[in-house]
């Protein structure tokens, strides 16, 4: 997994709030054995019309968010299913951040797991973060702020072990391996 | 810590506790030791593929529970032996899963096995599920497991390799909710009707970073299917997992099941299970009370299963910008109830509502009758098992005699993977437990619904009431 430190990109606002996995990424197509490629299918129903062209209103075809690399939604991003598909697809679309007031806890462990970066704000900061849509500000993990145009800075948790394993682009399954040792421990007690 | 007296613990606590590798720090989460893991089609081929990559194996086959279901379809083979898939990817992920169980050594519970079905359902009928267990699976609904008093939760793919290759997660303890549901649900009222609308209460996002512990007497009443009904939403109220402390209805549900130790081995067992309880004056993060008596037959009105309403009642006038949206898609009006609203297709199945309870259910108030013309309707039991206790009953022929469809077992139409799908604009109602929007085929519209609600809905064609079609008039 490639390090991440610091993301400076322009932020696109999804304000619907119970944005669920079905429309992250509906299942049919999560047919697929790869994790690649899904981006296309990325918020399938709301991108595309019945014919598959593209709905001009769509925040993300607007010229100047073809690229957005964060992503600003409403609370409770991500609820519903445990599909990986999930953050597969949005980073697959160019999405790196997710801000929201409230993220829901699998996906949020799934993106953590992809590199993917989910931020929790309050209210206020989030309000104050969707007042530079389509401006580019920067999501720094190492000092775990949120940097805005015009100098406002917005400190953010991240779970500490999940943050050192993305500042230093590690995988925690090397992790456990590691550990192999206690587990057989923990075995043979049982 | 030196107590002398032990601090009360949660149910949910102890099982972490009992299963800690590693307890957690400030820097690094716990190491969670995994009892059981259940694998599906649709979220393990990267895990296996990456395994593959690292040269691994699969740590501990024999905690590793393999099925198919969420892309076979329902349809049996036609003339030439051949299943139905919907497409050429749907075919494939089956045979990637039996190539990667025959490569890694794991016994598939797949077609011909007899033991083939919706991974929550298969799981407790084999009595793989078992009290005081950590009970994985890339699947949000495998917070089923908990009305054993498991503590089971959904995981990704890439926490699917974790487990494979170690057995182990790295995890951060959840916190804990009480959910306690007083007094007795009314007659016509069941397990469905109850998790509706505490999630009505809750909100979808209400549970999130929690674990539910269901108790009370309306909870301590229900039977295992129903306890499997209930934890089986935990997730659409945002909670990890959700479960049940086991009892004496636990004990005689798993009693002579495949996996369990058989003879005096079970009942030694037993009286194990049977200690598994929070103890007295366990504190809890946060504790809510329902009172079963105010709960009525419960449908959704929108698209997420937070927004319900009782089947008579008035859908809430569009407040603010998500009903007003959600009213939209559904097609539906603010300040008026459902009642009456044309039905185009009715689903009885998934994780959620296709046990055997669940179609007798439905059977018993299809039995003799006929569903509207203009419904089609799909009856579609949780597993291979399920499906052979249907037909001993004849339950296959009341459902074949009222007009439905009567199918092979696999998700299906919950969340129409396999070419099972609801067409756009038509209205469904649903025992599955999503009402997303496009959840069940593009512009798809749902009502979650019982399944007495959704067989009497069929009978009428339109949005109706069980207690009027004489619906579990015993409560059972
Ligand atoms: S029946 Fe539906 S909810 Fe249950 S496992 Fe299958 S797809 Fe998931």
């Amino acid at each position: 997994m490639t390090p991440i430190r610091r993301i400076e990109s322009r932020v696109a606002v999804f304000s619907g709030e119970n944005i669920d996995t079905d429309q992250i990424i509906p299942a049919r197509f999560l047919t697929t054995t790869q994790r690649e490629g899904l981006g296309q299918h990325c918020f399938a129903d709301w991108r595309y019309d019945q014919e598959g062209k593209e709905r001009p209103e769509f925040a993300l075809h607007r010229p100047e968010l073809r690229n957005a690399g964060v992503l600003l939604a409403g609370r409770n991003f991500g609820c519903g299913s445990s599909r990986e598909h999930a953050p597969w697809a949005l980073l697959d679309l160019g999405i790196q951040v997710v801000i929201s007031t409230q993220i829901a806890d699998i996906f949020r462990n799934n993106a953590l797991k992809n590199g993917l970066l989910p931020i929790v704000v309050n209210a206020e900061q989030w309000q104050a973060i969707a007042g530079f849509e389509t401006q580019t500000i920067a999501v720094d993990l190492e000092r775990q702020q949120i940097e805005l145009p015009d100098g406002q800075t917005i400190a953010f948790e991240v779970e500490g072990f999940a943050r050192q394993c993305l500042l230093r682009g590690v995988d925690q399954l090397g992790y456990l391996l590691a550990e192999s040792a206690a587990i057989d421990t923990f075995e043979k007690a049982a | 810590m030196n107590n002398t007296v032990a601090t009360p613990r949660t149910l949910i606590d102890k099982i972490w506790d009992a299963h800690l590798v590693r307890a957690e720090s400030a820097d690094a989460p716990a190491i969670l030791y995994i009892d059981l893991h259940l694998v599906h089609e649709v979220t393990s081929p990267q895990a296996f593929s990456e395994l593959r990559g690292r040269g691994l194996k699969v740590r501990r086959p024999d905690r590793t529970l393999v099925t198919l279901d969420h892309s076979t379809p329902t349809l049996p083979a036609g003339t030439d032996g051949k299943l139905p898939y919907a497409n050429a990817q749907t075919a494939q992920q089956v045979a990637q899963l039996e190539a990667n169980c025959a490569e890694f050594g794991l016994e598939l519970n797949g077609f011909g096995s007899g033991k083939r079905g919706v991974v929550h359902v298969m799981g407790p009928e084999l009595g793989a599920t078992q009290p005081g267990m950590t009970i994985v699976c890339g699947d949000s609904h495998t917070a089923t497991h908990g009305a054993f008093g498991a503590l089971a939760f959904g995981i990704g793919t890439t926490e699917v390799g974790h487990v494979l290759a170690t057995q182990c997660l790295l995890q951060r303890r959840p916190k804990t909710m009480a959910v306690t549901v007083d007094g007795r649900l009314p007659a016509g009222v069941g397990a469905k009707d109850l998790i509706l609308h505490i999630i009505g209460v809750l909100g979808v996002d209400g549970g999130t970073g929690h674990v539910i512990e269901y108790r009370g007497e309306a909870i301590r009443a229900l039977s295992m299917e129903q306890r499997m009904t209930l934890c089986n939403m935990s997730i659409e109220a945002g909670a990890r997992a959700g479960l049940v402390a086991p009892d004496q209805t636990t004990i005689d549900w798993l009693r002579g099941r495949p996996r369990v130790p058989q003879g005096e081995a079970f009942e030694a067992k037993a009286g194990e299970w049977l200690n598994l309880t929070s103890d007295t004056g366990a504190r809890f993060n946060r504790e809510i009370r329902i009172d079963a008596a105010q709960v009525a037959p419960t449908v959704t009105w929108g698209t997420n299963p937070g927004q319900v309403t009782a089947i008579d009642r008035a859908v809430p006038r569009a407040g603010d910008a998500q009903s007003e949206r959600a009213l939209a898609y559904m097609g539906f009006k603010g300040g008026h109830s459902l009642l009456g609203e044309k039905v185009d297709v009715v689903f009885i199945g998934s994780c959620t509502n296709g046990r055997l309870s669940d179609l007798r259910e439905a059977a018993d108030i299809l039995r003799g009758r006929r569903i509207a013309a203009h419904v089609r309707m799909l009856v579609v039991p949780g597993s291979d098992q399920v499906k052979r206790q249907a037909e001993e009953e004849g339950l296959n022929e009341v459902f074949k005699a009222a007009g439905a469809e009567w199918r092979e077992p696999g998700c299906s139409m919950c969340i129409a993977m396999n070419g099972d799908q609801v067409g756009p604009g038509q209205l469904a109602v649903s025992t599955s437990n999503r009402n997303f929007e496009g959840r069940q085929g593009p512009g798809a519209r749902t009502v979650l619904a019982s399944p007495a609600t959704a067989a009497a809905c069929a009978l009428a064609g339109v949005i109706a009431d069980p207690r009027s079609w004489g619906g579990m008039s015993d409560a059972a």
